[in-house]
C-alpha cells in the first residue's frame, strides 16, 4: 500500500478525486471525508497495493501531480511494532500470560508446553486452515488404565476476540502448574482428559494482528477474491443457514457456501464426530458480553437436558461471580441473546454431547473486543 | 471513592416507524460525583495546546489507553451514546468499539471541538460501522454532537 500526497489545483481536479474516493476502496488520511477535499489543500490518500498503478495512471491522465509520501505502509507498520519475540524466549516460565500474543508465539508456546510437560501433554494436528496453516490442539491426559471421558475447549473461533485465546493459554498453564498441588485439579485429571484448541481461526487471528483488529471471520476468498471470510460459528451443520445469518459474503455473519464449507469447521467437526461418544462437555470461548450460553440459537425449543444444562451453568456463573463480583448472564442463546444457526455449540449438542456451552467473556461493552491486558488476569482467574 | 448510582430508564421503541429514535425517560437515584476539577484540568490542557490534538486507535489493538487520552475516550463514549440512541431499534445493540481517529478543531469561542471517526459494533449483525461525528464540549455547557454521519465500510481499518 502507498500513501500519496496530492494538492488539487482546480475544482475539476477536486471533483475527480472525490469521484475516485467514492468508486474505489481508497483510504483518506487527510482530510477524513471526500467532501472536505479543497483546491489548494493537502490531500493524503492511502491506496491499497493492487490499485496503486490504476490510481497513478488515472492521476497522470488528468494531469494531477502527486508525490509518494509513504512508499510502503506495511514496512512502516512493521517498524513501529515492538518485536518482543526473542526477548521473551520460548520457555513457559518466561511466557507472559497477561499479554496478548501473536500466532507465531502461540505456536512456539504449544511446542514448549509439550516439551516441558511431556508426561501429561501431547500436541496433535486437527487439519489445516484455508491459508494452509496447521491447527494444533493440546491433549492433557494423565496416564491411567481406566478409560476417561473428554472435555473439549476451543478458543479463537472469532478473530477479534483476543481474550479468548489468552484464556485458553492461561487455562493450560493453570492446570499444568497446579495439578500436583491442587486436589481439585488432580481429581479432575484422574477422571477426565482435556483437549484444548487455543486458536481455531488461525488465519483470522493473524489478520486481526496485521491488518484489521476488528476482523471476525476466517479468510476464505469468495467472488473471485473480491470478498473474504465465512463466520465459522455460522458454518456448522446445525440448522445451517436458517436463521441469524447472511448469505452475503460481505456480512460479518456470512454462513459460507454450505454447512462445513470451511476447512477449519471440517477439521473440528470431523474430530469431534469421531470422539463424540467419549466427549462429556463441549466448551467454546468467545467475547464479549459476559454470558454462559446454552443450546440452542437456532430455535427456542429447549434441549432435552435443559434443566441439567442450566443448573450446571448457574453454578458456574455463581462461582465466577464469587471471585471478583463479575456477573454473567446464563441461558439459551435464542432467548437471551439472538437467534443464530450453524453454531458449533448447537452442533455439538445435536450430535449427542450432553454439556455444550458458549462462554462470552468480559466485558460488557466498555472496551468490548479491545479488552486491556490488565483485565486478562482477572478475567482468566474468575473464569477458571 | 467509587460509589454506585442507580439509573432507571423507560425506553419506548416506535414500532410503527423505525426511523424515530426511541423515547427515553430516566431517573437517577443518588448523587453523581462532581467532576468539575478534572473537567477544568482537561479543558485548560487542550485549550493551551499549541498544535491541535490528533490521535488514532483509542484504545490501541491491545486495549491500552494512555492517561492523556482517557478524557478523549470518555468524551467519545458520551457522544457515541447520542448516536446510538438516535439509531437504535428493537433489533439493534450498539457499543462503541474503538476510536479510529480524532482531530481537534480550534475554535475562537470557548468550546472545544473534536472531529471523531469512531467504530460502532452492532451485536446482532456483528457489523463494525464507521461513523464520523463532530463533538462540542465545555465544562459548564456539556456535550453536543453538532453533526454526524455514517461512513462506508472502507474506513474500518488501516
Amino acid at each position: 500500500d502507498q500513501v500519496l500526497h496530492i494538492v488539487p489545483e482546480t475544482f475539476q481536479q477536486v471533483q475527480l478525486l472525490q469521484h475516485l474516493c467514492s468508486t474505489l476502496p481508497l483510504d483518506l488520511w487527510k482530510p477524513l471525508l471526500p467532501e472536505d477535499i479543497w483546491a489548494g489543500e493537502d490531500l493524503h490518500i492511502r491506496v491499497p497495493a493492487p490499485l496503486v498503478q490504476e490510481v497513478k495512471d488515472s492521476l497522470d491522465q488528468h494531469m494531477i501531480s502527486y508525490k509518494v509520501l509513504i512508499p510502503d505502509v506495511q514496512e512502516l507498520v512493521d517498524q513501529s511494532m515492538p518485536r518482543e519475540m526473542s526477548s521473551h524466549g520460548q520457555v513457559p516460565e518466561g511466557y507472559v500470560y497477561t499479554q496478548y500474543h501473536p500466532m507465531e508465539e502461540i505456536y512456539q508456546w504449544m511446542t514448549q508446553i509439550q516439551k516441558s510437560n511431556s508426561e501429561l501433554v501431547t500436541q496433535h494436528s486437527l487439519g489445516t486452515t484455508i491459508e494452509n496453516r496447521t491447527m494444533y490442539y493440546l491433549q492433557i491426559s494423565q496416564p491411567s488404565d481406566k478409560p476417561k471421558k473428554i472435555i473439549w475447549m476451543d478458543c479463537g473461533i472469532h478473530a477479534r476476540e483476543w481474550i479468548s485465546p489468552a484464556f485458553c493459554q492461561w487455562f493450560v498453564k493453570e492446570i499444568l502448574q497446579n495439578y500436583k498441588s491442587d486436589p481439585k485439579i488432580s481429581r479432575f485429571l484422574q477422571n477426565l482428559d482435556l483437549y484444548i484448541l487455543p486458536v481455531l481461526n488461525i488465519d483470522g487471528y493473524i489478520y486481526s494482528w496485521e491488518k484489521d483488529r476488528l476482523w471476525r471471520k476466517n479468510r476464505s476468498p469468495h467472488m473471485g477474491g473480491t470478498c473474504y471470510g465465512t463466520d465459522l460459528n455460522r458454518n456448522f451443520n446445525s440448522s445451517w443457514g436458517s436463521v441469524g445469518v447472511s448469505y452475503n459474503c460481505s456480512s460479518e455473519i456470512f454462513c459460507g457456501s454450505g454447512p462445513e464449507s470451511e476447512p477449519e469447521t471440517r477439521a473440528v467437526a470431523q474430530f469431534i464426530e469421531r470422539k463424540k461418544s467419549d466427549i462429556l462437555c463441549y466448551l467454546t470461548i468467545h467475547s464479549y458480553g459476559q454470558y454462559i450460553l446454552t443450546p440452542y440459537g437456532s430455535t427456542t425449543k429447549p434441549p432435552s437436558n435443559s434443566e441439567e444444562l442450566m443448573h450446571v451453568a448457574e453454578k458456574a456463573a455463581a462461582a465466577l461471580m464469587g471471585k471478583y463480583g463479575t456477573s454473567y448472564e446464563v441461558g439459551s442463546t435464542s432467548l437471551i441473546l439472538y437467534s443464530n444457526s450453524g453454531s458449533s455449540r448447537d452442533w455439538a449438542h445435536m450430535i449427542g454431547i450432553p454439556f455444550s456451552y458458549t462462554f462470552e467473556l468480559r466485558d460488557n461493552g466498555t472496551y468490548g473486543f479491545v479488552l486491556p491486558p490488565e483485565q486478562i488476569q482477572p478475567t482468566c482467574e474468575e473464569t477458571m | 471513592q467509587d460509589s454506585t448510582v442507580t439509573c432507571t430508564a423507560e425506553v419506548l421503541y416506535h414500532l410503527g416507524n423505525e426511523n424515530i429514535a426511541p423515547s427515553v425517560k430516566f431517573t437517577i437515584e443518588g448523587e453523581l460525583k462532581n467532576t468539575a476539577e478534572a473537567d477544568n484540568i482537561f479543558y485548560n490542557r487542550i485549550k493551551s495546546l499549541e498544535e491541535e490534538l490528533v490521535a488514532e486507535n483509542i484504545p490501541d489493538s491491545h486495549g491500552n489507553v494512555s492517561p492523556e487520552m482517557e478524557p478523549i475516550r470518555l468524551l467519545a463514549w458520551v457522544a457515541s451514546g447520542y448516536i446510538i440512541w438516535q439509531n437504535s431499534t428493537e433489533n439493534t445493540k450498539f457499543q462503541l468499539a474503538q476510536i479510529k481517529h480524532v482531530k481537534q478543531v480550534k475554535r475562537s469561542d470557548e468550546y472545544l471541538e473534536f472531529d471523531y471517526l469512531i467504530l460502532l459494533h452492532e451485536m446482532v449483525s456483528q457489523e463494525i460501522i464507521p461513523w464520523q461525528m463532530t463533538v462540542l464540549w465545555h465544562p459548564q455547557h456539556g456535550v453536543q454532537v453538532a453533526q454526524d454521519s455514517r461512513q462506508p465500510n472502507t474506513h474500518r481499518s488501516n
